[in-house]
This record gives C-alpha cells, structure tokens and sequence, in this order.
C-alpha cells in the first residue's frame, strides 16, 4: 500500500453508523453511504483517507496484514482473532454489549459449574468461551454456531451459550436467561504495527482524534447517565 | 490425481525468475557480511529440542515441528530459527576469547505461520557479534543491516529502535509476580491501554504512571528526553536511555557525514523478543512490506544457557520478503547459440561471451520451434566466416 494514502476498515452496521459521528469530529465524511452504496472502498472528503467495508470479524485479519492502516473491531472480535500484529491503543466507548453465558431459565447453570459436569456450549466466540471455562476449571464441549445461537438449547444441542447481550431481549423472547458475564464489549480502535512506525505522521493525528473523541463520549455518556 | 502434487498449505516452490532474484541478493548480502569479517557458519537444519530451544521462550517452541529420532528416541526439532544455533557454535564450539563475527543463510520453518498468509518456511539470512557487550556492537550491527537494506535496494527502509531494559526495570521496581509481568507485557506489546490501565491499579502510583506512559513513547528523538523527564530515575533505566541516545546520537552524525544509516525511531513499549533478548531491540520496515523485514537485538544471556556467557548482537532477515520488496536486478537477457560441433570459432566466442558475464544457451537440435520459451533476444550467427550477436525475431 502506498504510504501517501491511510486506508480505514469499519464494518456496516452499528460499528460504521456510531464511527461516522467520531470520524465527522475528525473532519472525515465518506462520500457514500454503505447501506445504498454497493462499494467496498469509500472515498471521503480527505483525499488522503479512505474507508474499506468489510465483515466484522474480518477487520482484525484486514489490519493485520497490512490492508487496511486502521480499523474498528469490537473487543468480541478481537478476542476471537488473538490480536497479533496489532495495536489497540484506545476503547471508543461504542457499539457497546457484554458477552454473556445464557442458559435456559429452568436449567441450573449454578450446580452444573458446580458438579464440574461436562458443559456443551454452542457459541461462535469459540476462543472467548474456551478460554472463560478454562479459568473456572469447567470442562466444556465447544459446538461453533453461526448465528441464532438461541435455539440451541431450547432444541438440546447444548446446554448454554455464550453470545453478546445488549437489551436482553431476544434472550427474554427465547425464555433463556443471562447467568454470567464473560466481559463487557465495546469497539476498539486497532492499528497495523508497521503502517506506525511507516506512516506515523499520517496516522498519529487520526488516532488522537479518535482518541479525543472516545474521551469526549463516554463523557457526554455518563452525563446522560448511561 | 492432481491433488498427489498439492503441496502443504503455506508451502511454495519458488520458479526461476524469483529463485533467481533471491539467490542474486544471497550472494550480494553474504558477500557484503564477509568483506565486514563476518565468518559464514552452517548449522544443521535439526537438533534434539533441549539445545535447538535453549534460553529461547515458549514461542519458538510452539513454532517449531518436532520428530522423533529414529536412531537415539530423542526428540528433535526442525530449526524455526537459526540465530540460537550460532549462539550455541559461538559459545560451545568456538571458543574464541575475543570478538567473534558471525553470519548465515539457509531454511527454517515454523510449524505455524508467523503471520497472515506468511510462508511456513522463510529464508534466513542475518549476522551476529559475539564478545563485545558496548553499544559499539550494536551500532556496527545496525550499520550492517542499512547496507544490506540498501544493497537490496528496497524503498523508504527505517529501524525503530527500543530497549527491553526499560519495561524490565519498571517491573522489577514494582515488584510483580511473573504471571502478572506476562500480561503486562501483552497488554504493552499490543499497546493496549485499557487493559494497561486495569492492570496497573494495584501498583505504586509512580510505577503506575510509568507504565501507562509507555505506550505513548514512540516516535523522534524526542521520546528519549520524554522518557528521560518522566520515567522514575532507576538505575537500570537511565542506562538504557543512555544507549539509546548513543544509537541516535551515532545515526543522526552518521547521516550528515553521508555514511549509511537509516531513518530511526523509537519505541520503548516494543518488547519482541523479550524473554531472550537483553538490551536493544530493533525491527527494520521498508515500503511494500506489511510487517518487519528485518528483526535483531542484543541477546547477551542466550550464550549463558550453553556454558559460557557471551555478549551477543545481531540480526535476520527474510530473504524471501527482501527479494519480493527489493528493485528487481536488470540482467541482460541470454544469448542463443547454435549446438556446436566441432566449430573452434562458434566455442572461443561463446566462451569469451561468457566470460563476460552473459548467459549463452546452446540450441539442442530439434527445438527451434520452442525458442521463445528459453526468453532469448539474441542470437549467434556466422557472417563471412564470423560468429557475430544479432537480435533474434520471435
């Protein structure tokens, strides 16, 4: 990648929608929006910048190597990726959750953990979760889903899950029920190590306006009261 | 039945023009180490684990493929890295009293990739100084590494220095257990400052601050009167900024007096290499390359776990990552010849051309009609009794 340009990965969805407003801050706007827009690559008023869409959990592999300078990744994802060759200097405070271990309200997580049963967990934070039970000495069998999670302990394919929980409700709606917090979530910005040390005049403003803008928010976040 | 040639993932035969290119800069960097007086080693491609990890961490043992050896039922590891068996020939077969320079060049492999879509078997290349603990060796290593960045001629090459001492001494001050020093080292080697910030609570608010400053102590020359000012003034500190000064103070010198060195800078959270490396560390970055391209420190206690304690600096490099980024050599393309007989002439002159350093390729009969495959943009042919060059048309 040339050094002239810097290149940022967000994902569509709640990580671009809550970003836009701190790259705004920044004075960066892209010139197209993702959700009409079917480019990948999104030019902004900066010539100098540019913005790539990708799947949130690709970010961290995007930044990695080298594809992007930037990126905005949850904390789920990047757990999940293990991080190497990356930089994660500031939590933006955004795209807020906690990863969460959920059972069916009727299934006694307590005295299972406590018997040191055999847990079957269907999650796809098959990282997050081995590593979770691993420390409460819990031997689990890990069932890697791809998404509704929800149903697989109604329909008995295990016996919890593990899954990100913001409002509770599809939980609710599923009659399962948090019983432990893994981590609370938020998204962090992430860095290619080399691109900073190549490209540090370029890259150091943007990370201190992210910086900044992270600070300034979770601020005005707790002056809401949230 | 195609699938009988698929070869293991991350593994790749290298083809004639880049296997050219790479042998071309193996040459040209051996030969650079050897007109410095650096003496070529080969060491074995396997060795029984307990001296092929000796004093290295637990990364490279996860990153080397172990077999068994069918002759002593001995476990023995394929090299991942080839920087502790010259450690190992310095300190166990050498051993020479005073400065030893080493360099070499050959395979490793890694059991799982380094990075991603990383080869599983880089070519290694690198140099080593044994014997002279100053900062003397280091700047000479950091000069090696400039001239062989520049001889590959790849683009926009800089060193980013740092010191393991700094973050070592901090811990130390502060008193933490070792399980509580591996996370601080994670948290720093990704520069993670929320979770630097949650791990830092119980410590000392000197300490404290300390720590969460190192992150932020990247850059210029300005990152060591920083850290100078702001970090607490322990003994073993103040002795790694002082050499890091020296460095930046012999690279910027060195630059207005046009000798080579390269653009520098700092970090004094960068900690590869923590577990073996025991003053400067330092990572190489050109343009077209996504990570590091060069890596190398001083790894003083390496020698120690093989009976004799040996200051040592050094680097290596990936020849295959260099090649890839380096500035494609122009070499004429070869000259056909026609097979030769008994033609005295059509011989002296093929031999005089390449003896001139051009590549001549002898026509098998019955093949004219694959010329174009051999790349050829001359050809011999005889006018009035003589051999002379003419284009050859496609």
């Amino acid at each position: 990648m040339s050094t002239r340009t810097v290149r940022i990965a967000l994902s569509k969805g709640r990580i671009y929608d809550e970003t836009a407003p701190l790259l705004a801050r920044a004075g960066i706007r892209a010139q197209d929006d993702p959700e009409t827009s079917r480019r990948l690559v999104l030019a902004t008023n900066r010539r100098d910048i540019e913005l790539i869409i990708v799947r949130a959990s690709d970010t961290p592999t995007y930044v990695q190597y080298g594809g992007a300078d930037l990126g905005i990744a949850g904390r789920d994802v990047l757990v999940e990726h293990g991080g190497e060759g990356l930089y994660q200097p500031v939590d933006l405070g955004i795209a807020a959750c906690r990863m969460m271990v959920a059972a069916r309200r009727d299934f006694d997580y307590g005295l299972a953990v406590h018997q040191g049963a055999r847990l079957r967990v269907a999650t796809k934070y098959v990282r997050a979760a081995r590593e979770h039970f691993a420390e409460k000495g819990v031997h689990v069998d890990i069932i890697r889903l791809y998404g509704s999670m929800e149903l697989a302990p109604i329909v008995g394919l295990a016996d919890v899950i593990v899954d990100l929980v913001s409002s509770g409700q599809t939980l609710h709606a599923n009659n399962l029920v948090a019983v432990e917090e893994i981590m609370p979530v938020s998204a962090r910005l992430v860095v290619n190590q080399a691109a900073l040390k190549m490209k540090r005049a370029k890259l150091q403003p943007l990370i201190d306006a992210f910086a900044a803008a992270a600070t300034s928010g979770g601020a005005r976040r707790r002056a809401a009261g949230r | 039945m195609a699938m009988r040639w698929l070869l293991p993932e991350y593994f790749e035969d290298i083809l004639p023009e880049e296997a050219a290119r790479i042998e071309a800069l193996r040459r040209r960097l051996l030969d650079l180490f050897a007109s410095r007086g650096y003496e070529l080693v080969m060491p074995p491609l396997l060795e029984y684990v307990e001296s092929l990890l000796t004093g290295t961490g637990h990364d490279l043992d996860l990153r080397t493929f172990k077999l068994v050896d069918q002759l002593s039922g001995r476990m023995m590891g394929v090299r991942a890295d080839i920087t502790p068996q010259v450690a190992r020939i310095d300190a166990h077969l050498l051993n020479r009293k005073g400065v030893t320079r080493l360099c070499y060049c050959g395979s490793v492999l890694h059991a799982r990739p380094a990075g991603v879509a990383a080869t599983r078997e880089p070519l290694q290349i690198g140099a080593e100084i044994y014997g002279h603990a100053g900062v003397e060796s280091d700047l000479e290593i950091q000069r090696l590494l400039s001239s062989a960045l520049a001889a590959a001629g790849v683009r926009g090459a800089r060193i980013d220095v740092g010191h393991v001492a700094v973050f070592r001494a901090l811990v130390r001050a502060a008193k933490v257990g070792p399980e509580c020093e591996a996370e601080l080292f994670e948290a720093l080697q990704k520069k993670d400052v929320p979770a630097l910030r949650a791990l830092t609570r119980p410590l000392a608010a000197r300490l404290r601050e300390a720590l969460l400053l190192l992150p932020e102590l990247y850059g210029g020359r300005e990152v060591l009167a920083l850290a100078a000012r702001r970090l607490p003034k322990l003994p073993a500190l103040r002795r790694a900024l002082a050499v890091l000064r020296a460095l930046a103070d012999a690279g910027s010198g060195a630059r207005s007096a046009r000798a080579a060195t390269l653009p520098m800078s700092f970090d004094l959270a960068e900690l590869r290499g923590y577990h073996y490396h025991s003053g400067v560390v330092f990572d190489a970055y050109c343009e077209g390359v996504s990570g590091a391209i060069a890596r190398g420190g001083r790894y003083d206690e390496v020698g120690s776990a093989f009976g004799r304690p040996r200051p040592a600096t050094g680097f290596s490099i990936d020849l295959r990552a260099l090649a890839a980024a380096a500035a494609p050599a122009a070499r004429p393309a070869p000259i056909l010849a026609p097979c030769n007989g008994r033609d005295v002439r059509l011989a002296a002159k093929i031999a005089a051309l390449r003896a001139a350093g051009e590549t001549v390729i002898e026509e098998l009969p019955g093949h004219a009609r694959h010329r174009r495959e051999l790349g050829c943009t001359r050809v011999l042919v005889k006018r009035g009794g003589r051999w002379q060059l003419r284009p050859l048309k496609g």
